[in-house]
């Protein structure tokens, strides 16, 4: 078992890997997609107080994890790959950054669209929202930085220590936010810090959390797919690569 | 089931489909653009092998 | 005499504050940024002294931050470009304390002028002498970590092009706790509350700067330059 494991630490048989694994993890997430809309829109009654506006919640919420969550596996891959100087963690860390940035955009829209109809204006410098802009920042300087270094061996060492000073960075961030929220607005409870209440009806808790697997599903596909690309990239140079690209001429 | 009912999501059916729509386009943006890198990537090999046989001839 | 790890530091802390005496322009020109910005808020959002009495903790830190943030290339660009920066590299001494050695010399050339500065640039803000003390500590605290922070972005984008942008990006989100806190306190001490836990907060982000960011500095130059 360990021999199998280690193989597929190379990036050639990774890229075949890979290429098996697509589309049965698409196949899952699709059908992921299909079974938590379904719940969300159609089964789960509506809100008591928010009426239907809340169904915006199936998306912000599980968008909103997941930035959090890719940040995590992008800054564990950089580490992986500074440590262990793995070529693998490196890419997964690399490709997970503009996945992880539209989460991190889609959450703060769908903040935005949940919030004008809740607090009556387009952008509310509530806690949470706030944490989530400067998570999208730093996704960003992520990517600037890497993009900004030619040598891939440094753009990927200097991402990887990056992400770790934001990690370390994140939760002195969220707290300071908090204090800041509390500080400047009156202690009135918004309707979306409610959802975050112990008390959630299982027929909106259910489809939430198929809606947060389907998004990780959809996560590791899409990193499965921009992996094979990025290895062709970085192994251009060898004879399996130009194998590729010349058989597909 | 009633469609109109439905579509109007109780009056906030800007918000609610404004945030689904945005939601399916940063998926199928995603798919897209993991495909895409995957092409360019495969054109950037082709070129490459092709102008290294022109200069080794 | 066998260098020690005290006499080197030493050396590299006296051979960066006499580079920047030997150029004064480049200390100068922070600070005048620095009263820019500030002018420009009254010009931007009116005189009304109300108004800018609300707004000048927060201008006063953004001020602060864009400043330092501009003086950064400055902590490793020379180094970088005469050779001194791999010597460095090189030597016996652990990098992080030459690292640590090169913040002192750019804070006492860029962040502590700006401290000594505020208090003028605060009067313009209509902020009330009564604050006065508290913005000079919460200046006096804050800005090292600021230079502390900025250093690791300097390391990491030694000689990209992009250059003092791309610093910026880096660095200003993990500025963001500062500023809170830097700003809450002059404002508290404005409205005559106790600045007592901000100050301390800003203190102890000092001290866990102190303790970490200069080996991570280290780290980074060790990445860039290999």
């Amino acid at each position: 078992m360990n021999i199998i494991n280690y193989k597929y630490a190379a990036p050639r048989n990774f890229y075949r890997l890979a290429g098996t694994l697509t589309p049965w993890f698409g196949l899952i997430t699709a059908v992921l997609l299909g079974i938590g809309l379904y719940f969300g829109l159609f089964v789960a009654p509506a809100d008591y107080q928010q009426g239907e506006s809340y169904r915006i919640m199936f998306i912000h919420v599980p968008a909103a994890w997941m930035s959090m969550f890719v940040y995590m596996m992008l800054a564990g891959s950089g580490a992986v790959g500074l440590i262990w100087n793995i070529k693998l963690a490196d890419m997964l860390a690399t490709v997970s950054a503009p996945i992880g940035a539209s989460f991190t955009f889609l959450a703060l829209v769908t903040g935005s669209l949940w919030g004008k109809p809740m607090w009556g204006t387009w952008w509310e410098w509530d806690a949470r929202l706030t944490s989530e802009l400067l998570l999208f920042f730093l996704y960003i300087g992520f990517m600037a930085l890497q993009a900004a270094i030619d040598d891939p061996r440094r753009a990927s060492r200097a991402g990887a220590l990056l992400a770790l000073v934001g990690v370390l960075n994140i939760p002195v961030i969220h707290f300071s936010v908090q204090w800041w929220n509390t500080l400047h607005q009156p202690a009135s409870i918004s309707a979306i810090n409610k959802i975050g209440a112990p008390a959630i009806h299982p027929s909106m808790l259910y489809p939430l959390l198929i809606m947060a697997l389907a998004f990780t599903l959809f996560y590791f596909t899409v990193a499965l797919m921009r992996m094979r690309a990025e290895i062709l990239q970085r192994e251009r140079h060898t004879a399996w690569v130009g194998e590729i690209a010349g058989g597909k001429a | 089931m009633n469609w109109s009912e439905f579509f109007a999501m109780g009056g906030y059916g800007l918000y609610v489909w404004g945030s689904y729509g945005c939601a399916a386009l940063v998926l199928v943006g995603n798919v897209l653009s993991a495909l895409h890198k995957h092409k360019t990537t495969l054109k950037m090999l082709r070129d490459y092998s092709r102008l290294d046989e022109a200069g080794t001839k | 005499m066998a260098p020690t790890l005290f006499s080197t530091s030493r050396s590299v802390f006296l051979r960066d504050l006499t580079l920047a005496a030997r150029k004064p322009a480049d200390m100068i020109t922070p600070l005048v940024f620095f009263s820019i910005v500030i002018s420009l808020f009254p010009l931007g959002v009116g005189p009304e002294p109300a108004l800018l009495r609300t707004l000048a903790p927060g201008v006063l830190w953004v001020a602060a931050l864009l400043a330092t943030m501009l003086s950064l290339s400055r902590l490793f660009a020379s180094d970088y470009a005469d050779g001194t920066l791999e010597q460095m590299l090189m030597s016996p001494q652990p990098l992080s304390a030459l690292v640590a050695a090169k913040i002192l010399a750019h804070w006492v050339t860029t962040g502590l002028p700006l401290v000594l500065l505020s208090p003028v640039l605060a009067i313009q803000l209509q902020l009330p002498t009564a604050a006065m003390p508290t913005l000079l500590l919460a200046l006096l605290l804050g800005t090292p970590v600021l230079s502390l922070l900025g250093s690791v972005g300097a390391a990491l984008t030694l000689g990209l092009r992009g250059g003092g942008v791309l610093v910026s990006l880096l660095v200003l989100p993990l500025y963001t706790p500062i500023l809170i806190f830097g700003a809450g306190a002059v404002a508290a001490s404005a409205t005559g509350q106790n600045p007592e836990a901000y100050l301390s907060l800003l203190g102890a982000f000092l001290i866990m700067a102190l303790g970490f960011v200069p080996f991570a500095t280290a780290a980074a130059l060790r990445i860039s330059l290999d």
